[in-house]
Formats: C-alpha cells, sequence, structure tokens
C-alpha cells in the first residue's frame, strides 16, 4: 500500500544549478558578473595607474602598451579609470535596486495578502508614478534634492519600489490562488508565518528576475545621471562621467567614450543573461 | 456487431519524445469501432485513453512519433498529411473535450463557431448554414436556439456549453464521435441529459462514438462495447454486459472492485496494491504484474499479447481470473 | 445520541459582486451570490456526516465556513457551545487545531517548496505539540500513520503521487491531534483505484482516533459508502438530511430522488426508474422564490412558488424540506 513515488524511481534528473549551467548564456552571465564584482572590489590590483594621477606629458594619447585604452585630456590612463570605474557602477546596481526591492517585496507581499483601502491606496500610487517615465521622475527628484551619489540612490528607490511591490503584490494574489495558502489559515498559522514563510519564496522568483535587469538597468540610469552631472561628480571616476569627459574629442579621441560604454554594455548583458538562466533555476518543479 | 467497421485502429504505437527520454504513450493498441457503436475506452490517467483519441485524428503526432495504421472507412489515416486530413476532421470524425470552458473560442459567439464549421465542412447556402445552426442547437437542446446564436461561449452555464460544444462537433454529421471524458467536469443530472443526448444522436444519426471515461458506472450505461486501457495497452475489451458481469483481467476486476457499489457501508474497499508504472520506465513483463495478485514469473518476463479468447472478447493475461472452458488464448 | 460537537445555525453567506458602472448610474442595488441560505445542523461526535449536491451549490462554501477561512452573513456555529466567530475567540487558532480541513487538490494545497517533514514538523512546532526534540519522532510516526515511506520526509510534492499527497495532507491535520476533519472534495481528483486506498485510510484513522468528519463530496457512491448521516444541498439549503442508508434507498425529497437516480449504475442492464431532471441549477445569483428547488420540481405548486418550506422529521426517515413530501412517498 505505501509505494514510493513514481517520479522518485526515476534515475536522477540533473539538479538544477546543473540545468542552468549547461546554458552558455547563464554561465556566461555569470562569468562577466563575477569578473565585474572582482575589478569592483580589487580595481587597484588591475588597473596599472592611480586613476586620478595626471600626467600633463601624456594628453590624449591613442591605446598603446603603456596605456590600453589611451589616456585623457588630463593625462590620465583611462584603463585605470574604466577599471575604477567599476566599483562605484557595481555600487550602483547594488544600491540604487536593492532598497527599492525590499520596500518593493515587503509593500507589494502585504497589500497583495490583505487587499482592502491600504490595495485600493497602493493602486493609486502605482498609477500616479507610472504615468510618469522613470527617468523624468528621478531626474525631478534629484533636482529636488541636489545632485550627487546618495541623492541619486533615493531618488531611484523612491520610484523604482513601485514597480517590485506591483509584481510582487499580483505574484502573492495569483499564488493564494492555490490551496496551501487557505490550508495554513486552516492549520492556525499566523498571517506572518503564511506571508513570509509560504507565499512569499513561491511568488518571488518573478522579482528576482526582474531585479537582475533592474540592476543592468540601474547602471544604465545611473551612468546617465552621471552624464547630465546629476549623479557621480567628476572627477570621480564613473563610466557616465568618463563618456561625458570624453565627448568633446569624440572624433580625436573616440576611445574615451568607447571603452566605458562598452563596459556598460557589457555589465548590463552580464545581469540579463543571469536572469534569464535564473528563470529557469528558480521555477519550481511539478 | 455484424456491421463492417468504419475505424480500424491495428497495431498504434504513440511515443512522446522529450528531451532525449522517449515516453512510450500507447503500445499496439487495436480495436474497431461499427456504424453507430458506442465503444468506450475506460482506465486511469496515464493509461493512454485521451492520447489513443488524438492518435486516431492525427493530433498526436504533433508532439510525438504515431506508427501503426488508422483505416478509415478504408483510408490509411496515418500517412495522410496534415492537408488531407483536414476535410475528414471535423467533417467524419469530430471531437469533444472534457473542459467546454477552454475548446470554445471566447471570442467568437457560438453563431459563429457553428457558421464556421458548417462553412468547412458542407456546400450549404449562407442562409441553410444559419438554418441548420440553429437546428443544431435545438437538437442538442439549447432553449430559445435561434436568440442564442449570437451569445458568447461566457453567457452559457457549462452543461449548456457542453452541449454547444456537441452541437458544433455533430453540425456537419459526422460519422464518427471522439468523446473525450465529455461528462466529467458537469454534475450527475447534467450529466445523466449529456449522455442521453449522445446516445440518441448516435443511434438517430448512425453515428459511431468512441466514449473515454474512468467512470464504470458511464460505460455501463452508454457504451456497447468496452476497451479496458493500462500503461499504453488495451488489456481487456469486449461487450460491455460481459466485461463488466465477468471480467477477465485482474486489472478489470481490481477496477471494478474499487468501486464502493454493493459493498457494506463504512468497511474497508477493496484497492489494487501500488501504483500505476511509469510510462518511462516500464516493466519488461506485463505493466499490471507488479500489482498482481496472480502473476508469475512469465508475467514478469513476457508481455501477453491481446488476443481473442472468445468470439468478441479480447484478453491481455497469462493467468486470466474466470476464463470461460475451452477458449483457450 | 451522542453529544453534538459542532453545531451549525442557520447559516447564510452571500458574496457581494461589485457593482458595474451601469447598475450604479441605473441605480440597481448590487448583486449578491447567495451561497449559503439558512443552513442548520448538527455535528454528533464520531459520526461521519456527509455532504452532497451539485457543483455551486455551496458545500464547499459550507465547509470553508466551518473552517472560517469565510465568514457568513448571519448565523453562527458553535464548537462545543462556543460560537467561533464570536469577537472574543476570532483570533483564537485554537480553534484551528482543533477543527482541520483537507482540500481536494492534492496538486495545491502543499507549498510546493516545502519537504514533507518541514511540512508536518511546521505544524507540530506552531501548535507546540511536541518538544523540540520530540518533533522528529513525531514526523515518523505521523508517515507511519498515513502509510508513507519513511524517505517521504525528505521530499518535495512534486515528487509524490496524487493520492501520496492526498496523505500528506492528511497527516498534516493529523498532526495537530484535531476533533473535526471537514473533507472537502478529498478524494475526487484521484483515479479510482487510489481513491480507495485513501478512503480506506480515512476510514481506519477515524474509527482509530475517535475523529468526526465532515465528508463533503459529489461522487454519491463514495458518500453513501464513508458517511453515517447524509445531508444533500440545493442552493444554499440542506434539503434532506438523515441516516445514510435510509436516504441512499429511499430518499425522500423531489430533489435527492432525481439527484440520485441520476449517478449510473454499474450494472448495464439497470438503467434505473430515471427521475429526470429538466433545466439546470438555478444561478445562485438569482435564487428563485420560496422553495429554491420549484423550477425543476414535477410536483411543484403555487405554494412551493412562494413559501420556502423548513425542514422537518419525517416519520422513520430523516428531515425534510419538502410541502409535499408525504404526498410524493404516497404516491410512489
Amino acid at each position: 500500500m505505501s509505494d514510493t513515488a513514481v517520479s522518485s524511481s526515476a534515475p536522477s534528473r540533473p539538479s538544477r544549478l546543473q540545468l542552468a549551467l549547461g546554458k552558455p548564456g547563464f554561465l556566461i552571465g555569470c562569468l562577466i558578473i563575477a569578473l565585474s564584482t572582482l575589478l569592483a572590489l580589487m580595481p587597484n590590483v588591475f588597473a596599472p595607474y592611480d586613476p586620478n594621477y595626471i600626467d600633463y606629458l601624456a594628453i590624449r594619447q591613442p591605446p598603446s602598451w603603456a596605456h590600453p585604452f589611451g589616456t585623457d585630456s588630463l593625462g590620465r590612463d583611462s584603463f585605470s579609470r574604466v577599471i575604477h570605474a567599476y566599483r562605484v557602477n557595481m555600487q550602483m546596481a547594488i544600491l540604487a535596486t536593492v532598497f527599492a526591492l525590499v520596500i518593493g517585496v515587503v509593500v507589494g507581499a502585504l497589500v497583495g495578502y490583505y487587499r482592502g483601502i491600504a490595495d485600493m491606496i497602493f493602486g493609486r500610487v502605482v498609477d500616479a508614478i507610472i504615468t510618469f517615465p522613470f527617468l523624468v521622475l528621478v531626474i525631478a527628484v534629484v533636482a529636488v534634492l541636489g545632485p550627487g551619489l546618495i541623492n541619486m540612490y533615493i531618488a531611484i528607490t523612491m520610484v523604482g519600489w513601485v514597480y517590485y511591490a506591483r509584481l510582487m503584490r499580483a505574484e502573492i494574489i495569483a499564488q493564494m490562488g492555490n490551496d496551501y495558502s487557505d490550508a495554513g489559515m486552516v492549520m492556525g498559522y499566523s498571517d506572518r508565518r503564511i506571508i513570509f514563510r509560504h507565499l512569499l519564496p513561491n511568488a518571488i522568483t518573478p522579482v528576482l528576475i526582474y531585479w537582475m535587469t533592474d540592476m543592468a538597468l540601474a547602471i544604465l540610469l545611473g551612468s546617465s545621471l552621471g552624464y547630465l552631472g546629476l549623479g557621480a561628480q567628476p572627477p570621480q571616476a564613473e563610466w557616465g562621467v568618463l563618456i561625458a569627459e570624453g565627448r568633446n574629442f569624440i572624433t580625436t579621441a573616440w576611445w574615451l567614450s568607447l571603452m566605458p560604454g562598452i563596459a556598460i554594455v557589457l555589465t548590463g548583458l552580464g545581469f540579463s543573461l543571469i536572469g534569464d538562466g535564473l528563470a529557469d533555476l528558480l521555477r519550481p518543479r511539478g | 456487431m455484424e456491421q463492417t467497421p468504419i475505424l480500424e485502429v491495428e497495431g498504434l504505437c504513440t511515443t512522446f519524445g522529450r528531451g532525449g527520454q522517449t515516453l512510450p504513450a500507447l503500445r499496439d493498441v487495436s480495436f474497431t469501432v461499427g456504424e453507430g457503436e458506442v465503444l468506450g475506452l475506460v482506465g486511469e490517467s496515464g493509461s493512454g485513453k485521451s492520447v489513443t483519441l488524438r492518435s486516431v485524428l492525427g493530433l498526436a503526432r504533433r508532439y510525438g512519433e504515431v506508427t501503426g495504421s488508422v483505416r478509415w472507412q478504408g483510408q490509411e489515416l496515418i500517412t495522410k498529411s496534415e492537408r488531407d486530413l483536414r476535410p475528414i476532421r471535423g467533417r467524419d470524425i469530430a471531437m469533444i473535450f472534457q473542459e467546454p470552458m477552454t475548446s470554445l473560442n471566447p471570442l467568437l459567439t457560438v453563431g459563429q463557431q457553428l457558421v464556421e464549421t458548417l462553412q468547412a465542412h458542407t456546400d450549404l447556402s449562407r442562409k441553410a448554414r444559419r438554418d441548420r445552426a440553429i437546428e443544431m442547437l435545438d437538437l442538442v437542446g439549447i432553449p430559445a436556439a435561434a436568440s442564442r446564436l449570437t451569445d458568447y461561449p461566457h453567457q452559457f452555464s457549462g452543461g449548456m456549453r457542453q452541449r454547444v460544444m456537441i452541437a458544433i462537433a455533430l453540425a456537419a454529421s459526422p460519422k464518427l464521435l471522439l468523446a473525450d471524458e465529455p461528462t466529467t467536469a458537469l454534475d450527475v443530472t447534467i450529466q445523466a441529459q449529456i449522455l442521453d443526448l449522445i446516445l440518441r444522436l448516435s443511434s438517430d444519426m448512425k453515428m459511431g462514438v468512441i466514449m473515454v471515461t474512468h467512470d464504470l458506472g458511464v460505460v455501463a450505461q452508454t457504451c456497447d462495447r468496452v476497451a479496458v486501457m493500462y500503461a499504453g495497452r488495451i488489456v481487456e475489451q469486449g461487450p460491455v454486459r460481459q466485461v463488466l458481469r465477468d471480467p477477465h483481467h485482474a486489472y478489470t476486476v481490481g477496477l471494478m472492485q474499487s468501486v464502493p457499489e454493493g459493498v457494506a457501508p463504512r468497511t474497508q474497499l477493496y484497492s489494487i496494491p501500488g501504483t500505476p508504472p511509469s510510462l518511462a520506465h516500464l516493466p519488461p513483463g506485463c505493466a499490471f504484474a507488479p500489482r498482481c495478485a496472480a502473476s508469475t514469473e512469465a508475467c514478469l518476463a513476457t508481455r501477453p499479447a491481446l488476443l481473442r479468447v472468445s468470439e468478441d472478447r479480447q484478453l491481455a493475461c497469462f493467468n486470466p481470473k474466470n476464463q470461460t472452458k475451452g477458449c483457450a488464448a | 445520541m451522542s453529544e453534538a460537537v459542532l453545531e451549525i445555525n442557520d447559516l447564510s453567506l452571500a458574496f457581494p459582486i461589485s457593482r458595474s458602472l451601469a447598475d450604479w448610474v441605473a441605480g440597481r442595488p448590487g448583486k449578491v451570490v447567495r451561497a449559503l441560505n439558512g443552513v442548520s445542523l448538527q455535528l454528533q461526535k464520531g459520526e461521519t456526516l456527509g455532504v452532497v449536491g451539485e457543483s455551486g451549490c455551496g458545500k464547499s462554501t459550507l465547509a470553508r465556513c466551518i473552517v472560517r477561512l469565510y465568514e457568513p452573513t448571519s448565523g453562527s456555529v458553535r464548537h462545543h457551545g462556543q460560537d467561533i466567530f464570536d469577537a472574543s475567540v476570532r483570533g483564537d487558532r485554537a480553534y484551528n487545531r482543533r477543527v482541520q480541513m483537507m482540500f481536494q487538490d492534492p496538486f495545491s494545497s502543499l507549498n510546493p517548496r516545502m519537504t514533507t517533514g518541514q511540512i508536518l514538523s511546521e505544524a507540530l512546532r506552531v501548535h507546540e505539540m511536541r518538544s523540540e526534540d520530540q518533533i522528529p519522532e513525531r514526523v515518523a510516526e505521523l508517515l507511519d500513520l498515513v502509510r508513507l515511506p519513511q524517505d517521504a520526509a525528505e521530499k518535495l510534492p512534486h515528487e509524490f503521487s496524487g493520492g501520496q499527497r492526498q496523505r500528506i495532507a492528511i497527516a498534516r491535520a493529523l498532526a495537530v491531534e484535531p476533533e473535526i476533519l471537514i473533507a472537502d472534495e478529498l478524494v475526487s481528483a484521484l483515479d479510482v483505484s487510489v481513491q480507495a486506498q485513501v478512503v480506506n485510510l480515512l476510514l481506519e484513522l477515524q474509527e482509530r482516533l475517535g475523529l468526526t468528519v465532515l465528508f463533503v463530496a459529489h461522487d454519491l457512491r463514495l458518500v453513501r459508502h464513508v458517511s453515517n448521516r447524509v445531508a444533500v444541498i440545493y442552493l444554499g439549503r440542506i434539503v434532506e438530511i438523515g441516516d445514510s442508508e435510509t436516504l441512499f434507498s429511499s430518499p425522500s425529497h423531489p430533489y435527492s430522488q432525481a439527484l440520485l437516480s441520476a449517478a449510473p449504475s454499474m450494472d448495464p442492464d439497470d438503467k434505473g426508474q430515471k427521475v429526470k431532471l429538466e433545466g439546470e441549477l438555478p444561478s445562485p445569483l438569482n435564487v428563485p422564490t420560496g422553495c429554491a428547488f420549484h423550477q425543476r420540481c414535477r410536483f411543484a405548486d403555487t405554494r412551493c412558488h412562494s413559501e420556502s418550506p423548513s425542514l422537518r422529521p419525517l416519520e422513520g426517515r430523516g428531515e425534510v424540506a419538502c410541502h409535499h413530501v408525504e404526498k410524493i412517498l404516497h404516491n410512489a
């Protein structure tokens, strides 16, 4: 009568990690982000020069063995500056998103679970915020708070959490269609337990995938603001700032803007590839 | 059953491929359906009964490999192209599904969907098509049929939707109806109405029916003959009275005993030990042998073929329970 | 007669449907789905009460009210005399421990990300059924109780078949040592042979643990098999309630008669003296006045159109809600 599960008798299926790593996209994404993180943590190990060391004898030199990405108008080594920018740009990917993620997940889970008036108010807030283009709203907030990295993080978080919350709310509601949340209530479990122990782990997958894409977008947004002079401030080595610095010499010293641009694209690609892989990795089986 | 069969299925095998691993969903399935005859296909989930219907109609080959022979009034269907199958589907052979909610297009009115079928399979004029559509809705017992042509599927209740499905399926007067658990989603009182309807139409229109179900009561009340399926094979086949009154295969016996009818209330019900095998890991011998009380070495080693045991009964078993004398396989 | 562990009194539940703008402009009142319309019944200690009816009749709503997933519009549910919707006990989770529910869909009632062991130990831990170091032992006991192999504790729900998942659900309910089990279509999603296994298990456990069971199902044969008493529900109202064998062998209410005769017999020659029902279940959005069944009833007269019959005891039978039941039985 007691019988072993049919599916368990199947030969061991490849684990999820194996499955995901079997996909070249995910693997490449992981490698890119691992390398980027390494560069962000230890730029001094990889950068040959001090990023802010000014050498008036080597101004706007084209790429060479001594300066692989050339030098800028103050003679600073462009390669070292791009490497050092990894720290602030990777920081952007995290700091501009992680608070939005946490706030959004908690708010979304709560309004999704309890519904009622809070949910209606939330709906209006969402409508109000997503009516405006993201960038315009962030620029407006930065304009009020003043330029700078910290204010930029605050601005992006203030707008960005809504997207997480909206996604989370919808997922929680969908998950509540399953009987296991009702079963939890019948078991006499607390609301907190049902939301955070049962519903959230099942609902969070799409949010995490969105988070990966959002990190790529955060880097893009952060460097855009840097480029516009609203984010990181010169002489800080930041990709947006670097592109802005090279802008005036785009015809003569194109490498100044191209190299940080490639760095942006590459990191963005890395996050997106991980996001795709995660979609497979985190999907519950059944 | 003297009439010549309209559908002859022989050695039908359907294998679904999935990531290098193949699942034999149907293995060597053979049966026939005569004009106006109702054949029941019973079995539990995964036994291959729905796959059989889909393989007959050429719907299964999109997902896997279908071999064997399906002869429709003498023509071989297995080798026919999609294009050549199209006029047969719907006009000669129609199918109704378990879920009336999802098998109607929610964006088209019921009338449009009926007329669409008629347009594809008949030469009726525009006016005649409309008349025929009303006639069909009327036939399946939808009140005020003419006024409901412009209604959308969501405006009908579950039972009415299933009637609409049947009306669409029968619009082109098919000669064979494939019914895949047509009443499983419905309540018993509605089920009785729908089954009556199918039976009435079958005898009026001389239409053959293959009725897939897991409910032995439905089989008993509607079918002329029944084929019991287990793990992708037919294990027993014969006239419904004979099979249900005197089942030979241990699986049929077990299936019938599991139904709480004629058992003392609140006593332990008979249950077939174990669980059905995974299609991916079928035992070499009889697929039912691991759960069968009468199984022997031979059952575990070799697969019994479906053989004729009496004039119109077939059985795939080495140790039949109540096999009648003189009909050795 | 033994004591009533659960007393349901005149329970009604209406779900409001959000009003459309057109309704609002026209000043039409919002629609309500009247899922339960005055259900009264008592659950006796140790019995199995079967609840049958067609989909949408309110039988699942009743089950969900009993475990407080829904709050009734009016009426009361008393557990040992204490109203479970009373403000003072509303948040009392001890009631949930005493009255457990099992759901129909074995694929959605278990958290897909928790192993069987985690599911069971969570229940034990939350209700402090066992001290921390005794939990593994109890989990093993529970698996034994529902006849699952011990290695099941390490597995996730997707690794089990439907029948095995329902066993896990039963084990989870039993973990908190309840008094009453509400089985809402417990085996409806399972194959016949697996159904038998789960039903056997339920009967055996009920016997062993002295449980009271409310068995909600649409499969009449199964309900007849497991129940001591049966209630037939039509449009949110009990039309007949009584001893299972009596009710099934000779139903009194015209609806019970029709419902029971619609179940196809396993005997090909027993076409039955079918009491055919015309039409379909009216929508609970629009419950007919008077006896809710009058539109489909062969015996209905003007009184049935206007006056709603109440449940009344009938000699030698259970309680029936029909104005003409004596006449109907007499003529039969």
